[in-house]
């Protein structure tokens, strides 16, 4: 690796942990709380980092600036993605933090961001044990796509899937405010006092 | 930390500036933001210092300690020290910053750091099945319209929701 690799990682990684710890992922209470529907911060920041993205990545490909049209694509094993998400997503409700949150989360005092880190390594020797099984490989193989994109499986326009997106992130975060709001107010009012409530 | 500390960034401006943040990764290198990499690594480097024997022929493991390379020498190694500095300014110059078991007023101490632990176990198995985490596969690969990538968000989904109403009764 080359400075000048090093000094792009370096650059794009503390923006990165910067903008984290800002939008208070660095907190388990606040990412599990997502959860619960007790505070809806991480679809908000999660949903509007990945649309503000997509159309800027959109619009350097239109003259394939930066060389943007063959930016990588994760993710072509469904199977084994699913298996992955359903794991990291235990792991987040048991422990608080994903990978990159319990960096932040260690990094702004958490002792116990620090614990989820290293069991992670654990967790990763376990996956080395397995990993030339038959059944591991049979799941990091499995459900291959050929389409990548979305557009590219349904054969539209990437800004139609834009325009979809942005529409049912619109929707999921005005609800979201509002449960958010109700499932506050319901566990600040005392219980006898909730019928006194018009609104809801 | 002396004063008060500030409150976060709203969430849609945090969501716009970390939008820009993944645009500025793809320029720089052509790739995304990602962060589960650096475990794997790590737990290359710890193998080859506890049990190098068998790192070395570890049929996953092995890969990125062959011919005497340095599992450490990577990009994404590079990426997560950033974000642990860009992590630390943000908590100290926001006063956020304090030693603390964070969770520990629901559970005792040592559950938390339990299921901290576990949680980690489960997360770290999963990033490799998955070959990226909600940096790399969610949110860089959200941002390319991936299916893969909203894929893995409905299924971490899914899976969080289950599990944090079992535990409901745990923290």
């Amino acid at each position: 690796m080359d400075y000048g690799a090093a000094g792009t990682a370096l650059t794009s990684g503390i923006l990165f942990g910067y903008v984290l710890e800002q939008a208070g992922f660095a907190s388990p209470g606040k990412l599990t709380a997502q959860f619960r529907f007790t505070d809806w911060s991480v679809f908000k920041v999660m949903f509007t980092a990945i649309l503000v993205a997509a159309v800027g990545i959109l619009l350097l490909q239109i003259d394939d600036s930066f060389g943007s049209r063959g930016f990588y694509i994760p993710g072509t094993a469904l199977g084994a993605v699913v298996a992955g998400g359903v794991f990291i997503g235990a792991g987040m409700a048991i422990g608080g933090y994903c990978p990159g949150t319990s960096v932040v989360g260690a990094m702004s005092g958490r002792i116990d961001g620090l614990v989820f880190a290293l069991g992670m390594i654990l967790g990763i020797w376990g996956f080395s044990f397995e990993f030339d099984t038959a059944w591991m490989q049979q799941l990091l193989h499995s459900g291959e796509i050929r389409q990548k994109t979305i557009p590219a499986l349904f054969g539209i326009s990437p800004w139609m899937v834009v325009a979809a997106l942005t529409a049912l992130a619109l929707v999921i975060f005005l609800m979201g405010s509002r449960l958010e709001r109700r499932l506050r107010e319901a566990r600040t009012t005392p219980a006898l006092s909730i019928d006194t409530h018009s609104d809801s | 930390m002396a004063g008060p500390a500030r409150p976060l960034w709203p969430p849609y401006v945090a969501g716009i500036v970390l939008g820009l943040v993944v645009i500025l990764t793809f320029v720089l290198v052509g790739n995304g933001v990602g962060a589960s990499g650096l475990f794997a690594r790590a737990a290359a480097a710890l193998g080859m210092g506890l049990a190098p024997e068998a790192t070395t022929h570890n049929a996953y493991l092995g890969s990125m300690v062959a011919k005497d390379a340095n599992p450490l020498a990577s990009w994404i190694v590079v990426e997560v020290i950033g974000i642990a500095l860009g992590a630390l300014l943000a908590a100290v110059g926001a006063g956020r910053f304090l030693l603390q078991l964070d969770g520990a007023g629901k559970v005792r101490a040592h559950s938390r750091i339990l299921l901290a632990l576990l949680g980690g176990v489960l997360a770290g198995f999963g990033s490799r099945i998955a070959a990226g985490c909600t940096s790399g596969l969610g949110l860089s690969g959200g941002a390319m319209l991936s299916i893969g990538g909203f894929v893995f968000l409905l299924a971490f989904f899914a899976s969080g929701l289950l599990v944090s109403a079992m535990l409901r009764r745990v923290w």
